[in-house]
């Protein structure tokens, strides 16, 4: 017998870990959940790490309103299945509320009003340790990310000033009010996922595999076409096939040119492909430092 | 399709400061491996481009923060990822100036490698040294010292025997147990992933080929068995009735289905009736294995306790003896001071009784007369627990043989601690 396990089974094992020290730590925490593989990912991991009792967290979904419908349904049947807590959150009643106020003209994005319900839920709710599928290496910002890492009353991020995380002890004390972001992914990357979910045979979304639909072209980026996104001036949609490489809200999701119907596939076009999954995300273009500054407000 | 079935992880760390060639080699890494993406290409060379800067700086892809950017520093660990198909690499990048111990300390608590990086013109220096210092404190397995620039001495030999000899006599001094030593050159490529063609010298390994295949599994403790109790699972529902099962991470040896073992602190012992996970039972369980383990007597377990064999028990004591690195900004550590502990699942609260010496990490003197520990020193301390703790000497296991501190006012991870 050769004791030793391969890379997938030891962040399996981490992201695990992670997970019970959360049940352990705190006394209400939430999964935030998208609907995208990552969000996916760690709620199949929270189901292993507690097997046999049931997951003893709530699923927490922001809702901008601009979804596509195949993430809705996924969503309900995977809380189905797994005989999960789903709370929602509408961006809408924080446009209805007065709160925020809707972006305008042809790039409007409904992701940074997002922070606002998120925060509110979080509130609402009484979370106190808030699990998000972020990873290190999906963007700068997030190389920095700690896996328990700490929200002060307002919700916001100081990335200065974050605990040190040494071995496997995590501090997740905090005082009144404040709460914490888990990210048990953090050291996976874009192919550890595939290849996992490729492995564990994980159902997904269909739109992250090979389907035609109508899609329009901006500043190099497909986007589905959709009444969220109103067309420019000499845009038109066009028949193409496509996938999601990522999972947001459509108007800000940009959709690749892939022939990958299966999970083996996307697995093979990951693994040579040149260009990163955020690529695609008009949200993190927005400047050079547009997810650390989105963070420490208290974004995803 | 499931040729990455036993591909290995990997973490190592590596510290340094901007002239030392560090980033391009990580660069040059992550570069040859293809785990540069286009688009963060193109965007890290725009911004070279914006800011005036001759070449693509390679740096700017491990600086992510705003104010690391704007000062041209990495203040914090930066992780970086990247791939070959034998091994997932998972690199902490940490600044090396003295004041950034804490995050040296932080990147090296889990690494298998420490890659040091010498400037093959300017020899050992200070840096050197208490990144090697820093190796052997936490105890990394294996560390690969990197003679970089070896194109600006003409790849000579000599330049690379002395920085050899120089560095193997200061690491006598060391608890080092594996050293190897590659020259190279970052910039050119030379030795790196491809044998350089310039110094036929040199008959050893490339830094890749090392990283590839340097022997890790037996990096964790797999004699003394140790199973902190981390969750309790009661699924209270009418397929698992009875139900009670203990899930954590193995921290030590080998667990298997039949096992008689003891319960710390109570000393009850029983047996491992099962082996619990997701994917079905298992025989036995392992360092690092995340598992559940099941019991054939009912005895009253919670988080903290401790599963270990019966003539194989670690140390129960609430004194300790622990090398210290100080984190707080704010204030020095307090002699008598009283803080929380966090030990593998137990947390208790503590008193320093005495701090013993101050070591300075640049020339391993140990100074008793001025002992105001700050952030980054780091100083040999006694402290005693309000409760037993069940430990191992760091040496032995690294799980079972660490602490932090938090401050019980501000709640921050103030200080990390190795147990001697």
């Amino acid at each position: 017998m050769n004791y030793h396990i391969n890379h997938l089974k030891e962040l399996e094992s981490e992201s695990i870990f992670i997970l019970r020290e959360v049940a352990a730590q705190f006394e209400n925490p939430v999964i935030l959940f998208s609907g995208g593989k990552d969000s996916i990912l760690m709620t199949y991991l929270a189901v292993k790490a507690f097997y046999p009792a049931k997951v003893p967290f709530q699923l927490l979904h922001v809702d901008t309103g601009h979804n596509f419908p195949e993430t809705l349904a996924y969503r309900d049947k995977l809380v189905g299945k797994y005989g999960l807590k789903l709370k929602v959150g509408y961006v809408q009643d924080a446009i209805d509320g007065g709160h925020v106020t809707e972006e305008k003209g042809t790039n409007a994005s409904r992701n940074g009003l997002q922070t606002f319900t998120l925060l509110e839920e979080l509130e609402k709710g009484k979370f106190d340790a808030a699990l998000g599928g972020g990873r290190r290496d999906e963007e700068k910002a997030r190389a920095k990310e700690r896996f328990f890492s700490h929200r002060d009353e307002f919700g916001q991020w100081d990335p200065k000033n974050q605990r040190p995380e040494l071995w496997n002890l995590f501090n997740g004390r905090k005082h009144i009010g404040e709460h914490f972001r888990v990210f048990p992914i953090s050291n996976w990357t874009e192919l550890d996922v595939w290849q996992y979910l490729a492995e564990e045979k994980v159902p997904l979304p269909n739109l992250y595999f090979a389907h035609e639909r109508m899609v329009i072209e901006r500043d190099g980026i497909l986007l589905a076409d959709s009444e969220f996104i109103p067309k420019k001036e000499g845009e038109k949609a066009f028949l193409e096939t496509v996938r999601c490489r990522t999972i947001g809200d459509v108007t800000c999701t940009g959709v690749w040119r892939s022939t990958a119907e299966t999970i083996e596939d996307i697995v093979q076009e990951i693994a040579t492909t040149r260009m990163t999954e955020r690529g695609g995300r008009s949200d993190d273009k927005r400047s050079e430092t547009a997810m650390e500054d989105r963070k420490k407000q208290g974004y995803f | 399709m499931s040729n990455h079935s036993s591909t290995e992880l990997l973490r190592f760390t590596t510290a340094g400061s901007v002239d030392d060639g560090k980033s391009t080699l990580i660069g040059r890494l992550l570069y040859d491996s293809k785990s540069i993406f286009q688009d963060q290409y193109e965007q890290i060379e725009a911004v070279s481009e914006k800011r005036g800067e001759e070449e693509v700086n390679l740096a700017l892809l491990t600086d992510g923060l705003k104010a690391e950017r704007e000062q041209g520093i990495t203040i914090d660990v930066a992780y970086r990822y990247f791939s070959t198909p034998k091994r997932k690499f998972i690199i902490a990048d940490t600044p090396g100036h003295i004041q950034y111990t804490r995050n040296m300390v932080t990147g090296a608590s889990t690494a298998n490698v420490a890659l040091l990086l010498i400037d093959a013109r300017n020899g050992v220096i200070e840096q050197t040294k208490r990144h090697a210092i820093i190796a052997s404190l936490l105890q990394i397995p294996h560390v690969v010292v990197c003679i970089n620039k070896m194109d600006l001495v003409d790849f000579k030999q000599e330049a690379f025997d002395k920085i050899h000899d120089e560095f193997e006599a200061f690491a006598t001094k060391l608890d080092v147990k594996d050293v190897s030593f590659i020259p190279v050159s970052a910039l050119k490529g030379d030795n790196i992933v491809d044998r350089s063609i310039n110094m036929s010298w040199y008959e050893g390994p490339t830094l890749m080929y090392y990283l590839e295949n340097v022997h890790i599994s037996s990096d964790h403790n797999f004699i003394d068995c140790r199973f902190p109790v981390q969750h309790v699972i009661r699924p209270y529902n009418d397929k698992f009735h009875d139900y009670r099962g203990y899930s954590g991470r193995i921290a030590g040896g080998i667990f298997k289905k039949g096992d008689e073992v003891v319960i710390l602190p109570s000393g009850f012992s029983t047996r491992v009736s099962k082996i619990d996970s997701f994917d079905g039972e298992m025989q036995e369980a392992f360092p690092p294995q995340s598992i559940t383990l099941l019991l054939e007597d009912d005895f009253d377990i919670s988080r903290g306790d401790m599963l270990v064999r019966v003539n194989n028990q670690p140390t129960i004591s609430q004194d300790l003896e622990v090398m210290l690195c100080w984190f707080d900004h704010s204030k020095p550590l307090q002699s008598r001071g009283k803080y929380m502990i966090k030990h593998t699942s137990q947390e208790a609260r503590c008193l320093v009784k005495e701090i013993r010496y101050k070591l300075d990490i640049n020339s391993l003197h140990r100074d008793q007369e001025n002992l105001e520990i700050k952030s980054n020193d780091i100083a040999r301390v006694v402290i005693r627990t309000t409760k037993p703790l069940f430990y191992d000497k760091y040496r032995e296991n690294r799980i079972t043989g660490s602490v932090i501190l938090v401050d019980e006012g501000s709640n921050n991870t103030v200080a990390a601690g190795m147990i001697i």
